[in-house]
């Protein structure tokens, strides 16, 4: 059974009634990294907020299978017990709940959606300490509120540690490297590569084919205007590199 | 003159109920004259009404169908519920003065060793003493109705007396625990003051026995702070979802003292907390902090004045409402700057967050300023939670009630974290999540 299973998928945005996916199909199997790449505007975005369940999207058509069961007949917060987990474009900052707390009521809500037992506060400890070493993410700022005041960077390694931390199955990247020097970038790659498993799978979205060099993908899709219109291995990567994206919008319009 | 007096049922009930306990209740002469001038003061214009501008938004005569006759003296059945009560919301690391159905235990109270310069009486003792301080026996009459009707039938309360740099080494914490014996009211008042340079924290805590439900307290609490004082008051009304609990505050503050007030009304089906701090010495800076968290059908009023009557104070109000359900929020805060109150720096910030489409807030800020060079402001805002927030929450794995709490937490938070004292901080902190859990099942 594939670990997600989309089949054509139609989406539109509730409030103003426009479709924004329009039949979209992927298969993604356990310890497979797939690179979904396109321009701007192609609709990455709402595919991975759909996905993870936010609301003010409507499903016309199509379905999505987790490990075979209906996507949509889970709450954000089950779908994330059940193990996906989308590091987030745009990280939001929440003033007032600290990072730490952040984390461990977040980790204890999902092992007790499981019915596992909450982690002990050493066993959390060690196992933040550790994963923040790794990312170069210092103790200070897991005392601050979420996010707040982080810089562009540190929100991201902040996703990849939330990532490490929950151990999801399915960890889909939205544009992990917007706003990423190059220094930062490897960091943040390393911290997702050494999550690669033959258990987990990853959907790493993009807009350019440079993350690609350090989350080097085994299959690579092209999205254009809400729908995938080429798929391939790593190399249709370099090729886009080189042609850019406009053949496909001509052939997706 | 034929006068619009207007008696209901309740006021003429009200009538009865103090005729048959004046003979009962504590005080000479003096005081006995006082609690009938002060119902009759209280009969002119009766319960407080919607066309009375200040309760406007509370309007008791509809709110209070009855005034529940005054609580008899807690039996020993009372005083051990009580007693398991307190072992739920109690604090460490205080000194406990308890009054159960509005009548104060010494046996469990902590009155032992007081340290120097400390005086803790009765409410009731101090009344049956022939010097009775004049702040009790003054019957106010401007300070409305309920103010009124708490000097008629104060039955008990603690009169607490700090000397001159004689700061007590624990926080004093009053609790107010209603035992449910009987449908009844409770009258108290305290009175504490405190002295030149003295710093102190003053704990209030109103809660039930289990099972207790139809009660009501009327409660007024008087400081003065006296010269380069230092007063940390925190007050926690977690009173039964059945009950009414209107409170008076009266404060006044000497020169160069330091007043901090933080409130957070999470009980009761109706409150008001009504305060007036008043500057009397000048350099001397108040801030006052409240939250409000209400549910259900509860109804939550908050109403402070700040009076500047003298130059170079500061003052500071914040205040945070959560409001679910048909719950209703009220803050009125009205900073008054007096013409001699010169330099006069006066703040009030309120922020509500809405989590049903009919909750209501009702917000009232009013300057009254006299004096021509001050700095004065207030600011309010209304509105859901994030929903973006929310949903990165959810994202992360928190249901969504717990990840409304962990942000409600977060708004409420920025109230809380004003208490300096840490145990008192994580007092109000567990008030806050225990309503946010009642809220959650
Ligand atoms: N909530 C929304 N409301 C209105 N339009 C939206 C919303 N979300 C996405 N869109 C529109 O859908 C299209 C695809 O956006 P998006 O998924 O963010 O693309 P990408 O991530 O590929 O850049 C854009 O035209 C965008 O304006
Ligand atoms: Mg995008």
């Amino acid at each position: 059974m594939p670990l997600l299973e989309v089949r054509n998928l139609h989406v539109r945005v509730e409030d103003d009634g426009n479709e924004i996916l329009h039949g979209l199909s992927l298969t993604v199997n356990k310890g497979e990294v797939h690179a979904i790449m396109g321009p701007n505007g192609s609709g990455k975005s709402t595919l991975s907020h759909v996905l993870a369940g936010k609301p003010g999207y409507e499903v016309t058509s199509g379905e999505v299978l987790f490990e075979g069961e209906d996507i949509f007949a889970m709450e954000p917060d089950e779908r994330a017990a059940k193990g996906l987990f989308l590091a987030f474009q745009y990280p939001v900052e929440i003033p007032g709940v600290a990072t730490m707390n952040f984390l461990r009521t977040a980790l204890n809500a999902q092992r007790k959606a499981r019915g596992e037992e909450e982690i002990s506060t050493p066993d959390f400890l060690k196992k933040v300490r550790k994963v923040a070493d790794s990312l170069n993410i210092p103790q200070d700022m897991l005392r601050r509120g979420v996010n707040v005041g982080f810089s562009g960077g540190e929100k991201k390694r902040n996703e990849v540690l939330q990532m490490a931390l929950f151990e999801p199955k399915l960890c889909i990247l939205d544009e992990m490297d917007s706003g990423l020097d190059i220094d930062a970038l490897r960091i943040a790659a390393d911290g997702v590569n050494a999550l690669r498993s033959k258990g987990r799978a990853m959907i790493v979205i993009t807009h350019y084919q440079r993350l690609l060099n350090y989350i080097v993908p085994d299959h690579v899709h092209v999205m254009s205007k809400g729908r995938v219109v080429k798929s391939g291995g790593k190399d249709l990567a370099l090729e886009l590199e080189a042609s850019g994206y406009a053949q496909f919008e001509e052939q997706a319009a | 003159m034929d006068a619009v007096v207007k008696t209901s049922g309740t006021e003429r009930a009200l009538a009865d109920q103090f005729a048959a306990a004046l003979p009962r209740l504590p005080g000479g002469k003096a005081v006995a004259a006082m609690r009938t001038r002060a119902l009759e003061n209280f009969a002119c214009d009766g319960l407080p009404h919607r066309r009375i501008e200040d309760w406007k938004y509370t309007d008791l005569r509809a709110l209070m169908r009855e005034v529940l006759p005054p609580a008899a003296a807690p039996d020993k059945a009372a005083l051990d519920r009580a007693a398991k009560a307190l072992e739920r919301h109690g604090l460490e690391g205080v000194r406990r003065l308890v009054l159960v159905d509005g009548v104060f235990v010494p046996a469990l109270s902590d009155v032992a060793a007081l340290e120097g310069g400390l005086t803790i009486r009765s409410l009731a003792s101090v009344l049956a003493d022939e010097t009775v301080h004049e702040l009790l026996l003054s019957d106010d009459a401007g300070a409305g109705p309920m103010f009124a009707l708490n000097s008629a039938l104060m039955a008990d309360g603690l009169v607490i007396d700090i000397l001159k740099d004689a700061s007590p080494a624990r926080p004093l914490h009053i609790v107010h625990v209603a035992s449910g014996s009987a449908p009844a009211s409770a009258y108290t008042r305290s009175l504490v003051r405190i002295g030149a340079n003295v710093s102190a924290t003053l704990v209030e805590s109103f809660f039930a026995a289990d099972g207790a439900q139809n009660y009501q307290v009327n409660d007024a609490t008087m400081i003065a702070v006296g010269d380069g004082a230092r007063l940390d008051h925190v007050r926690l009304m977690e009173d039964g979802r059945e009950a009414f609990n209107i409170a008076t505050l009266k404060s006044v503050l000497g020169r160069d003292a330091a007043y901090k007030i933080f409130n957070l009304t999470a009980g009761g089906a109706v409150s008001r907390y009504q305060g007036v701090v008043r500057f009397d010495g000048q350099g001397s800076r108040l801030e006052t902090y409240g939250v409000n968290l209400l549910n259900e059908t509860q109804h939550g009023d908050t109403t402070l004045v700040v009076d500047h009557a003298v130059p170079h104070c500061a003052s500071r109000e914040v205040f945070r409402a959560v409001i679910d359900d048909r719950a209703r929020s009220v803050f009125q805060g009205r900073i008054i700057v007096r013409p001699d109150a010169q330099k006069t720096d006066g703040k009030m910030e309120t922020r509500a967050l809405l989590l049903s489409d009919e909750a209501e807030v009702d917000n009232k800020p009013e300057l009254e300023i006299f004096a021509d060079d001050v700095t004065c402001g207030h600011g309010a805002t209304a509105g859901a939670l994030d929903e973006s927030l929310l949903f990165y929450l959810r994202a992360r794995g928190l249901p969504e009630k717990d990840a409304q709490a962990l942000l409600i937490q977060a708004f409420v938070g920025e109230a809380i974290e004003q208490i300096a004292d840490d145990r008192l901080r994580e007092a109000a902190t567990n008030a806050a999540i225990r309503w946010l859990e009642a809220r959650a099942s």
